[in-house]
Parts: structure tokens; C-alpha cells; sequence
């Protein structure tokens, strides 16, 4: 009896205080991960497009430096404002440049930096068609409008001379999800046609006219492959990695351009001499003559006011990292990057940081 | 454990007696294990609540600014934030209807065949590999959606259907593949496992005299399975239909992979749609603006709301038929 009475007290002392442990486990301060001392750790979250070679230039930065860790989350473009907005990441990452609105609603005032550059391109399946397709600017309009619906509308045929095009109802495919990729794609509609603008619009996802939604490049990829007469856009890394046959598109100064690395850093260059001082702008539809015309840059969002001074030297020491040598890290993971005009300008907006 | 301490308290402000019982029992583990649970239940109702009020808090702009029209309005305008969630609901509810309609029959049908009729061997053999289909992850049932079956569908069930049940709107319009008929489909093959496997046990639960019974009274082997054995299973039978039909409302990744993410509504089961959950998953991390998230948000109250009212319909399903089924008896 007597042993039976220690071994109940025993339980219920036993019980009673992993109740406690527990207690003091949730309600006390989190044991947080702090670094040590000597070692920084810089958080950013934000665009999921740029994430190969983020993770590589932070993975780079971090053995050229072992006191600076940066910690990176892929979590989209949105989230990498609502987070940087909130204060909970020392940087942000975005595929489109804030508008004026969530430039008003952020406390302190938000740099751009460009980082490297994206290209959108139209893939398609027309049985029977091998050949690459030139679209003009109406023709791309037109079909991601509903107005065009036959492949062998005038204005798809007017350009591919020697191509027999099918009277094939046309499939439109878009994103399903919202992408920077459907941001580039309907920016650039937007600047070509009066009429997407006023009906549809530019955003991450849209209110579309017509069309399936495949999920990711990969979705999308997949509908068009299945689908006779489908049409769809994805990324240029996706379809050079992937091995996509994709279409050429004029662009402003009247010659149809195969998107490429080369192409694509020379729609940058095109606008390097009008673009404004805080770098938010668009880059399609540019002037140059070799210039692909639906590409975009993805930007790193820094405020221009950081209270941690040692923060601000590594953020700055970093951004003239990533201009210089980091360049040079962008074209083997098949990304796009900047030229010269615009790294010279970014190195002038590091010096605004605080 | 403020609950434990208020308890103690209580004991300790009634005459001493109380107080010895109260500790005898606490000692013996019965109090304790009372508490620990009561605490554990009474999670349940914290989380539930709390969702309800975040998604509630989360959703004002939203709410504000549409208000009832939120439900019956069908644009879907992130650029110039006009939000309506009648296309999501449309899907939503087509799609699991679609899916609970071919899943029920064949689903309860397999269950009652491998309970009652089959083969213990075979039983336990068809069984485990149910159990392995509902572990499988929902991604995996949308890759060989849009790989495997969209292409079958397309090429070969769609055109037979239109040719033969054509004359009905059902059955109309272009063929794309991707369609809330597809979602219908795999969300099918998705619950089925669950009506199956949970049916089954219901069914073996059924006791050995239920049968005897109607066997002595003359009945055949299937007048006493489906006129004695099932109508004894029902409510557990529609406990299987609940729960599927709660996996079919909020599947995401198999559905948006097949749907075609089309918020429109459209007569034809051959036209592409979109479900409440897909478009949440689908355009939560790149939403911006305030109302936009707010929009989105509110979209989960609805499912939230859409859930509990065809939860409670099903049930009173269920209480009327047992209601019917003792009656009988």
C-alpha cells in the first residue's frame, strides 16, 4: 500500500511537471536562434523567379565573407513587400517595381536595385508547324484578347510568309497563379495595346478574356504541349533550359527578335538613358534596335534607413558586391545581365542607404 | 492549467471532506487524466474559434467594401479590385457534387462487396492497397490528371459523351480537357479510397446476429446485406460520405492542376472553372495590395461557411434516415 501510494505521488509530481515544462516552454521567451557575436545574419524574402542565383550569390557572398550570413525566402514578390513592410526582413525582393500607392505606404522610403533581368516568350503547338513563328505586337494582343481566333488570321499569317498556318481554333494559356511572369507579359500588352490596358490591365494576375490557367511554367508548358493550337507564355530561363520552341516578336523599331541573354540585356540598355533615378520602370516594348521587347528586371527592395549601422555597411558592401563580380555569375545559370549604363547607376543609389 | 488551479481553488474553498475526496481521486490519476483531456477538447473549440475570428479580423476591408455582393458578384478583377466569389463557389460546389456522385455509388458499392461478399483473402488484399491509394498525396493524383487522364479525357470520353449526350448543355461547348468535369473526376478517384475503406469497417462492425437473423427468417444472402447489414451501417456509411466530401471541398493541388483555372460559370461540364481553395493557393503569395489579400481572404471564410452548411445538410441527412431506419425496426 504504502509503495503503491509512492509510486501514484511520483506520477502525479512527474505529470505536474512536464505540465510545467510545457508551460514554460510556450509561454516563456523563445529561445531564438541569435547568431553569434561576430556573425551577421541579414534576412530578405521575396521573389521566387530570381531564387537560383539569390542562393547562389548569398550561398558565394557567405564563403567570400563568413561573419555575413544571408538568409533568403522564396515566398513571392508579395510577400516579400507585406514582409518588408512589416519590418520582419532587412530586404525585400520584387519582380515588378512598387507603384506609387505602396511607395505612400511604406514608412521609410524603399530603394531599387535591379539584379538581373528576365525575358518572357510565346510558345505554341500548331499541328503541323515546325517552323518558329514571328508575332507582332497586334497579333499577340488580338489572340491574348479573344479577337483573334484562328491561326490563320491575317495578322499571324502577314509576317510568317512561307508558313501554312491551319485554320486551328487557337487555345490561349496564361498563368493560373500570380506570377511576375503574367506581371512582364500584360505590362507589355498593356504599352502595345490601348485596348488591354483599359479592359485588363497590368498585375501579377489578371482579370483574363479568355483562356486556361496552367500552374506554373511547367503547367503551362504542359497545356500547350497537349493541346492542339494552344498558345502560351513562359519564362526565357524555362524554355532555354527546358528546350522550348519559342517565338520571335517584333519589337518597337520594326524587327522581329529571338529572345536571348544578349537580346534581353540590350532592352535594358535601351531604356538605361531615360530610366528614372529610383529605377522604377518597365523595360518593355524598348527602343533598342536588337532589343527583345518583354522582358523585365527583378529588383532587391533596401530602405534607404537601416538602424543597424554594421547592417547598413553589409547590405551596401554586398549590393557593390553583387553589381561587380556577382555579374558575372548570372549568365551561366542562364539569367540575363545588367548592362553596364544601369550597374553604373545603381553604384551612385548605394551610397543612399543609412 | 488555469483551469487545473481554478478547480483546486474550488476544492479548497468546499469542507475538507470534499477536498480529501478530490485529492484521493487525484491520486488515483482519474482527475488528472479528466483535466489533461478537458484540455485537450477544449483546444478543438479555441482553434475553431480562432480561425473563424482571424479570418473574420483579416477579411474587413473586403467585407466593407462588397459587402453581400461579395457572394453573388462573378468578375474577379485583381487590376481594378473588383472581387466576387460566385465563380469559386460555382466550382467549388460542382466539382465535389460531381465527384460524391460518381464516388458514392461506386465507393459504397466496393465496400459492400469486400465486407459482405468477397473473400477474406481477396478482402484483405483490396484493402491495403486502398489504404496505400488514400496516402497518396494530392499533387501526385493532379500529375496524372493533367498527364494521364486530361489526354484520355479529351481524346476519347469527352467526344463520347458529346456525341451521345450532346443534346443536353451539360455536355456542350469546345473540349479543352481541363474542366470541372476533370476536377470532378480526379477528385473522385481521389475519395473514393476514403468512402471504401471507412465503409468497410462500418460494415464488419455490423454484428454476426443482425445476419443470422435475417438468414433464419428466410432472407437470401444479399436481402440480408442490403435490406439488414447496410441500413445498420448507415450513419457510419454517411460519416465516409462526410469526410470525403470535406476532402473534395478543400482539395487544392490535384484540383487546379485539372480545372483550368477559368473563374467563369459556364453550363457545361466541358468548361473550365475554378475552385475557392485553387484561387486562394494559387494567388495568396503574389497579392499586393490590402483589399486584394483581404479578398482573398474572405474567399476562405466563405469556403469555411460553404463547408459547415453542406456538413449540416448531410447530417440532417443522416438524421432523418436513421430516424426512418429505427423506425423500421
Amino acid at each position: 500500500m504504502n509503495k503503491r501510494r509512492v509510486l501514484d505521488l511520483t506520477l502525479v509530481a512527474s505529470i505536474g511537471l512536464l505540465i510545467m515544462g510545457l508551460m514554460t516552454v510556450s509561454g516563456g521567451a523563445p529561445a531564438s536562434p541569435v547568431a553569434a557575436p561576430d556573425k551577421m545574419l541579414l534576412n530578405g524574402a521575396g521573389a521566387t523567379f530570381p531564387y537560383p542565383i539569390y542562393s547562389k550569390w548569398f550561398s558565394d557572398y557567405n564563403h567570400l565573407h563568413p561573419d555575413i550570413e544571408i538568409n533568403y525566402q522564396s515566398i513571392g514578390s508579395g510577400g516579400g513587400i507585406a514582409q518588408l513592410k512589416a519590418g520582419t526582413v532587412d530586404f525585400g525582393a520584387s519582380d515588378m517595381p512598387l507603384n506609387d500607392k505602396m511607395v505612400g505606404d511604406f514608412k521609410v522610403k524603399v530603394l531599387h536595385f535591379p539584379t538581373v533581368l528576365g525575358a518572357v516568350v510565346p510558345t505554341y503547338n500548331i499541328p503541323g508547324v515546325t517552323q518558329e513563328l514571328n508575332f507582332t505586337a497586334d497579333a499577340l494582343a488580338g489572340i491574348y484578347l479573344g479577337k483573334i481566333t484562328k491561326w490563320n488570321d491575317p495578322a499571324i499569317t502577314g509576317p510568317n510568309k512561307g508558313v501554312n498556318l491551319p485554320a486551328q481554333d487557337i487555345v490561349v494559356v496564361h498563368r493560373s497563379e500570380g506570377s511576375g511572369t503574367t506581371f512582364v507579359w500584360t505590362d507589355y500588352l498593356c504599352k502595345v495595346s490601348k485596348d488591354w490596358e483599359t479592359s485588363v490591365g497590368r498585375n501579377a494576375s489578371v482579370n483574363w478574356p479568355v483562356g486556361l490557367g496552367g500552374k506554373g511554367n511547367e503547367g503551362v508548358t504542359g497545356m500547350v504541349k497537349q493541346q492542339p493550337g494552344a498558345i502560351g507564355y513562359v519564362e526565357l530561363i524555362y524554355a532555354i533550359q527546358n528546350n522550348i520552341p519559342y517565338g520571335r516578336v517584333r519589337n518597337s523599331s520594326g524587327s522581329f527578335v529571338k529572345a536571348e541573354l544578349s537580346s534581353v540585356t540590350a532592352a535594358a540598355a535601351g531604356v538605361a538613358k531615360s530610366m528614372p533615378e529610383d529605377f522604377r520602370v518597365s523595360i518593355t516594348d524598348s527602343p533598342g534596335k536588337a532589343a527583345y521587347p518583354v522582358c523585365s528586371f527583378t529588383y532587391l527592395l533596401v530602405p534607404t534607413k537601416i538602424q543597424d549601422a554594421t547592417k547598413a555597411k553589409a547590405i551596401k558592401d554586398f549590393l557593390h558586391w553583387m553589381l561587380s563580380d556577382g555579374q558575372k555569375e548570372a549568365e551561366p545559370l542562364t539569367y540575363a545581365r545588367l548592362p553596364k549604363e544601369v550597374v553604373a547607376k545603381e553604384l551612385k543609389q548605394i551610397s543612399m542607404i543609412e | 492549467m488555469s483551469d487545473a488551479t481554478m478547480v483546486v481553488a474550488a476544492g479548497g474553498a468546499g469542507s475538507p471532506s470534499r477536498l480529501r475526496a478530490f485529492l484521493r481521486r487525484l491520486r488515483s490519476g482519474d482527475e488528472i487524466a479528466h483535466l489533461i483531456t478537458l484540455i485537450f477538447a477544449s483546444a478543438i473549440f479555441l482553434i475553431t474559434f480562432l480561425l473563424v475570428y482571424e479570418l473574420w479580423r483579416n477579411s474587413a476591408l473586403s467585407r466593407h467594401r462588397f459587402g453581400l455582393d461579395f457572394l453573388f458578384t462573378r468578375t474577379w478583377d485583381p487590376v481594378f479590385e473588383h472581387f466576387g466569389a460566385l465563380p469559386f463557389v460555382f466550382g467549388t460546389v460542382v466539382t465535389s457534387a460531381l465527384a460524391l456522385l460518381m464516388a458514392i455509388p461506386l465507393g459504397v458499392g466496393a465496400a459492400i462487396f469486400l465486407a459482405e461478399l468477397a473473400p477474406s483473402r481477396i478482402s484483405d488484399a483490396v484493402t491495403f492497397c486502398i489504404e496505400l491509394l488514400a496516402a497518396v498525396p494530392s499533387v501526385i493524383y493532379g500529375l496524372l490528371g493533367i498527364f494521364v487522364l486530361v489526354p484520355i479525357l479529351r481524346t476519347t470520353v469527352m467526344p463520347f459523351l458529346k456525341a451521345t449526350l450532346g443534346f443536353l448543355p451539360l455536355f456542350q461547348g469546345p473540349i479543352y480537357g481541363v474542366s470541372l468535369f476533370a476536377a470532378g473526376v480526379v477528385l473522385a478517384i481521389m475519395i473514393i479510397p476514403f468512402i471504401i475503406s471507412i465503409s468497410r469497417e462500418v460494415l464488419l462492425a455490423v454484428p454476426a446476429e443482425q445476419r443470422e437473423g435475417a438468414l433464419a427468417l428466410g432472407a437470401t444472402k444479399w436481402e440480408s446485406t442490403w435490406k439488414v447489414v447496410v441500413p445498420y451501417a448507415r450513419v457510419g456509411i454517411m460519416g465516409s460520405i462526410l469526410l470525403a466530401l470535406a476532402r473534395a471541398l478543400g482539395e487544392t493541388m490535384a484540383v487546379t492542376m485539372v480545372i483550368g483555372n477559368d473563374p467563369k460559370i459556364a453550363a457545361s461540364l466541358f468548361a473550365p472553372g475554378y475552385s475557392i481553395a485553387a484561387v486562394i493557393a494559387n494567388e495568396f503569395s503574389e497579392a499586393t495590395s490590402d483589399l486584394y489579400i483581404h479578398a482573398l481572404i474572405e474567399l476562405g471564410l466563405v469556403l469555411f461557411l460553404l463547408t459547415i452548411i453542406l456538413n449540416g445538410l448531410a447530417r440532417l441527412l443522416i438524421l432523418a434516415t436513421t430516424r426512418k431506419a429505427t423506425a423500421h425496426a
